[in-house]
């Protein structure tokens, strides 16, 4: 019987997992292997330095999330060996496979950056990319009581692109309620030459940010977070003062693909076909979610869209068929905007996200503020656990990227 | 559509300065581009980066973000920032002869 092994059981591994259990059944074996049991709903993190999710109501356990059928195995990654189809664990146990599913997302690398675990690091310098500093920063930011808030991103790629600039709204709207806005200057910091990556974008979303009166600095490349003297440097000597950073690290792929030789780039992810999700590193490697170099967002949305193909063409690749080149790099997100509304992006590899309408022309609103946005975000919490783990579509959403609704003749800012 | 005119040869660039066919760079014109961008001499540093973002762009198809030429340059980030002094991706894929650098998403 042939052997599935599915390397990370978050987001992309679980559903990867669940829809080649339920399209092959017994034909094969399937087993996942994560380092420990801690499900992560990261979507929730941008929550937790507002009060607005507790900490422990975004884990559960990672087994409890496959089906039944596939077993499930505690085990540090030690490498991956390309040319004898085997995964070698910490603990000394070799895992061979005849397909091996790459899941293991995106790591942060905060040691890379000069200071940013240095003095000041849970004091005056913060990040809400994992539970524990997401937890750290609510307590800060419940004694913050004026001063410049930097919130700064070191350098692309990070997961969830979106995520810093909805921080700077939801502190925006934070302050307002505790009565300190006009004691707080609120200051977001990008490494690139505008708000977001994608033109139309970027002009809404400054636009939103003057709005809300956070002052934007572009072209900043973080070489330097001085905690003490409450200063970021950039490599061409520009300086920012703060009081409270909250910082994005950079980010990279799993350490255990470093360590396997013809796995990854030079940052540890995987190079990967962008249509097919088939690595470049052997053709029973496949990739899904944060793991993969594929030129799209890091993203839960992503891997969901991703999941039907891995599906597929891992099926087909057992059965000798030619893959299917059908992932289109649709992303979808939603934006929280503070004050009960956020706004929704929808692009793919060719389109930029443009304002109209999604799934179609009656439906949210994109690229606008909107309450139905918020509530779509916070349905999406419920999604994620009942529909996207155990691999379902969405009735309504398919994968593909859908043009109907969309008003694709918006002007560029380019 | 601009044109730049370097070692005596007219070769076609975008608007802001970086070629659009790669393969009419020759080594030769990198000086010229260099001080058009305000960097007057080229050392042994820069042509070890420069050669690097040629390679780069030959396998890959874009060039590299600086942060990925300070890991696979042999050159760290601090000093490319002294060596191509306002930014360094850009700066030396324009004296590379090779198109801007895609961001990431």
């Amino acid at each position: 019987m042939k052997r599935i092994v599915v390397l990370g059981g978050g987001t992309g591994g679980t559903l990867a997992a669940n829809r080649l259990r339920r399209d092959l059944g017994d034909e094969v074996v399937i087993e996942v292997v994560d380092q420990d049991d801690d499900h992560l709903y990261q979507p929730g993190l941008l929550f937790v330095p507002f009060g607005l999710s507790r900490p422990q109501d975004l884990v559960r356990s990672r087994p409890a999330q496959l089906h039944s059928g596939i077993a499930y195995r505690t085990a540090g990654i030690e490498r991956v060996d390309l040319g004898a189809e085997q995964v070698l664990l910490s603990d000394g146990v070799t895992l061979a496979y005849d397909v091996l599913v790459v899941a293991t997302g995106a790591r942060l690398l905060p040691e890379e950056t000069e200071g940013l675990t240095g003095p000041g690091a849970r004091e005056t310098v913060h990040t809400f990319y994992d539970l524990d500093g997401a937890t750290a920063l609510e307590g800060a930011l419940s004694r913050f009581t004026g001063g410049r808030l930097v919130v700064n991103v070191v350098d692309m790629p990070i997961k969830c692109p979106v995520a810093p600039l909805e921080f700077c709204f939801l502190a925006d709207w934070y302050f307002t309620e505790r009565g300190i806005r006009d004691q707080v200057e609120l200051i977001y910091v990008t490494p690139l030459d505008a708000a977001f990556t994608k033109p139309v974008a970027a002009r809404t979303l400054s636009g939103l940010l003057a709005e809300k009166h956070v002052e934007l600095v572009t072209e900043f490349n973080t070489g330097e977070v001085d905690g003490i003297g409450g200063r970021l440097v950039s490599y061409d000597g520009r300086e920012v003062l703060f009081d409270l950073a909250v910082v994005v690290p950079l980010h990279g792929g799993a350490a255990y693909v470093d360590r396997s030789p013809g796995l990854g780039d030079e940052f540890g992810f995987v190079p990967t076909d962008k249509h097919t999700l088939q690595s470049s590193a052997a053709p029973n490697v496949f990739v899904i979610g944060d793991a993969a170099a594929v030129p799209t967002s890091k993203a839960g949305s992503v891997t969901h869209f991703e999941g039907e193909t891995i599906a597929r063409n891992v099926a087909r690749f057992l059965a000798g068929d030619e893959l299917d080149a059908s992932f289109d790099g649709h992303t979808n997100c939603f934006i929280e905007s503070g004050f009960g509304k956020a706004m929704l992006i929808d692009f793919n590899y060719d389109t930029e996200p443009v304002p109209g309408h999604y799934p179609a022309s009656i439906g949210m609103p994109l690229l606008k503020q909107s309450r139905l946005n918020h509530l779509g975000k916070l349905m999406f919490g419920w999604l994620y656990w009942h529909s996207l783990l155990p691999g379902r579509d969405i009735p309504g959403l398919g994968a593909g990227m859908p043009l109907a609704g969309k008003h694709l003749h918006t002007p560029s800012a380019t | 559509m601009p044109t730049a005119v370097y070692a005596g040869t007219t070769v076609p660039v975008t608007d802001d300065g970086f070629f659009l066919d790669p393969d009419q760079w020759r080594e030769d014109m990198a000086p010229e581009i260099a001080r058009d961008t305000g960097i007057d001499a080229l050392t042994d540093r820069h042509w070890q980066v420069i050669t690097h973002m040629r390679k780069e762009f030959a396998e890959k198809g874009t060039g590299p973000t600086v942060r990925a030429l300070g890991r696979t340059s042999g050159v760290s980030i601090k000093e490319l920032y002294l060596l191509f002094p306002k930014g360094p991706a850009k700066l030396a894929a324009k004296i590379a002869g090779i198109p801007k650098p895609r961001g990431c998403i």
